[in-house]
């Protein structure tokens, strides 16, 4: 599948020097059968953010695969969320946030100068960390990225789907025109994955979208995963390694460096692969340490 | 606490440890006597908007009449008849158009001084709009005076124009204020479904502050219907009832309500209180539909 480009497609082309290496993760050498050889949705390489100077995250590089989950796990402030909001430029709108690097979406890079971040969050859709619904009706919410973008169509039909694809349909449907901010945070959140859904992304992108949920609004929203992953590329940031172990296909673990001079500290990419490889059997001692709970 | 009571244990025993946690002696009577100053405080500050407003209406339902709003001045004191609409038309006029050009330019400036501003012009602006908040109005009518009034003559526009540059400053610093406290976090999920930073600031940003804004409005509003000063060097005032936006000075309720209270004659004075009343429910009733209007525009919860 090919989505369409961002900018105009003959100057989107990857010169030859920015092709994208092939960093796929070695899935197969711990006898686990490799998946389908499909193309990575982001390749990401050496990719830092710095902020006003200082260096948040350094040189991570990993590829994201398609129709999976992939959990970005690690301690507080390793600079999970700093990623996790390059893959849609969200950090375009930090101010003193710089990226250096690459990331490509489908193969394109989308920090080369002629991308419009516009475009590029058209296609990559992001679930807050708190419940962030309009303070508009509950349709509307729905209808906003759509009417944005210009959608000719029966809007209707598409707030319905877009709701049912978020299990959110039959408790809504009943007060679709009543302000989204009457329900409760499980359903607020639910309402901003229809939001995120209605807009037909390729890629959502959740920063620990459960951490402000109850234990059962947080199975409901794990369950939903499950379902959106037939169809969306989706990458979660969580700091509950459980729900990394219980929804992801892939997990990536981030850990934060510290320079002992200088005590400035900044968030690293200590390894990645499958989850329960990275839960089992991790390579790094400090993935271990982390996942059996010694630290963090 | 030395040890946690077992469920089992008398419910007498448990009133009297909770009893025991009571603020007594001199807390409890430092909190009484301070919520008492709080009190007394609110009630003071209460008491001259209370004399100003039951006067205003004892003597200003006296001398109202239908006439009264009606009819236009006439043209001597002395005489007890006719009333304030030539000073209704006015204000209407010149406070509308004063409406028409500060609300707009003041929300736009207010976006880009919270959307885009940033740096020295910014500062620049947000520095010279708190001046001119606190700017006399006397000033701005004598700089209007001589700006327009000499080269073009009183009239309306002139007043307007007056009204305007109090206005501007309100409003602009208030709906500054009301777009800060859009939570950021909206405009990021408006960022994230694609949406540019025009259309998040049209349909995220200015309907969650829309209310805020309507506050800052009004209150530019109800301060633009009171000035006298500035009106009386480029409105002048007229006895007769006027719709010529330029060329031909035009009243207004405080201009009126200025004539009638200063002249010796009780038929004039009674109409200054009548127009008082006038000006004051004129205010009051645009409050509340502003306010209507802009619940009405919020989605029922």
């Amino acid at each position: 599948m090919t989505p369409p480009p961002f900018a105009a497609p003959a100057s989107t082309a990857l010169p030859n020097s920015a092709q994208a290496p092939d960093l796929t993760p070695q899935v197969g050498e711990y006898g686990v059968p490799q998946p389908s050889a499909a193309e990575p949705v982001f390749t990401i390489r050496d990719l830092s953010v710095y902020y006003g100077g200082n260096v948040a995250l350094k040189e991570v590089s990993l590829d994201i695969m398609p129709r999976e989950i992939t959990a970005i796990i690690g301690p507080s402030g390793c600079g999970k969320s700093t990623f996790i909001r390059c893959l849609n430029r969200m950090n375009d709108l930090i101010p003193g946030a710089t990226v250096t690097g690459d990331v490509f979406y489908h193969g394109q890079n989308i920090y080369a100068p002629e991308v419009d971040p516009v475009a590029v969050r058209r296609r990559i859709g992001m679930v807050f960390q708190r419940p962030n619904p309009f303070p508009k009706s509950v349709y509307d919410n729905v209808a906003f990225g759509p009417r944005i973008n210009g959608f000719k169509g029966d809007l209707d039909e598409l707030v319905e789907n877009s709701l049912r694809a978020a299990a959110l349909w039959d408790e809504v449907k009943d007060k679709l025109k009543k302000s989204a901010l009457n329900l409760s945070g499980g359903q607020q959140q639910r309402l901003c994955i229809a939001r995120a859904i209605a807009v037909e992304p390729d890629v959502i992108l959740m920063d620990e979208p459960a951490s402000a949920l109850d234990p059962v609004a947080t199975v409901r929203i794990e369950d939903l995963m499950q379902e959106l992953k037939k169809q969306y590329s989706i990458i979660i940031v969580t700091h509950n390694m459980q729900q990394a172990a219980r929804v992801s296909e892939r997990t990536a673990f981030l850990y934060t460096e510290v320079d002992e001079e200088t005590s400035s500290r900044w968030g690293i990419l200590v390894e990645h692969g499958e989850t329960g490889l990275i839960f089992t059997r991790p390579k790094d001692k400090r993935t271990e340490d982390y996942v059996s709970g010694r630290f963090g | 606490m030395g040890r946690s009571p077992s469920p089992g244990e008398s419910a007498g025993a448990k009133v009297s440890d909770i009893n025991s946690a009571r603020p007594a002696g001199r807390r409890l009577w430092t909190n009484r006597l301070a919520s008492a100053a709080m009190l007394g405080a609110v009630l003071l500050a209460m008491i001259p908007v209370g004399l100003i407003l039951s006067y205003i209406f004892a003597k200003g339902m006296a001398a109202m009449s239908w006439e009264f709003l009606s009819e236009p001045t006439p043209f001597s004191f002395r005489r007890a008849e006719g009333g304030f609409l030539n000073g209704l038309i006015g204000t209407g006029i010149m406070v509308g158009l004063a409406t028409l050009v500060s609300v707009p330019l003041g929300i736009l400036a207010a976006i880009y001084l919270q959307e885009y501003g940033r740096g020295l012009l910014a500062n620049l602006i947000r520095f010279f709009s708190d001046v001119m908040t606190g700017v006399p109005s006397v000033f701005v009518g004598l700089f209007v005076y001589t700006a327009f009034v000499l080269p073009f003559g009183f009239g309306a526009v002139m007043g307007a124009a007056a009204l305007a540059i109090i206005m501007l400053p309100i409003v602009v610093r208030t709906t500054e204020e009301m777009l800060k406290l859009v939570p950021l976090e909206l405009q990021h999920g408006s960022f994230a479904l694609g949406a540019s930073k025009f259309q998040t600031i049209i349909r995220v940003v200015l309907p969650s502050a829309l209310p805020g804004i309507t506050t800052g409005v009004l209150l530019a509003v109800a301060r633009a219907a009171g000035e006298t000063a500035p009106l009386i060097l480029t409105a002048l005032g007229s006895l007769t009832i006027t719709t010529k936006l330029i060329g031909e000075p035009i009243s207004a309720l405080p201009l009126l309500i200025f004539d009638g209270a200063r002249n010796p004659f009780a038929a004039g004075q009674e109409r200054a209180w009548a127009g008082a009343l006038e000006l004051l429910a004129l205010v009051l009733i645009f409050t509340l539909l502003a306010r209507i209007v802009a619940s009405r525009s919020k989605i029922s919860s």
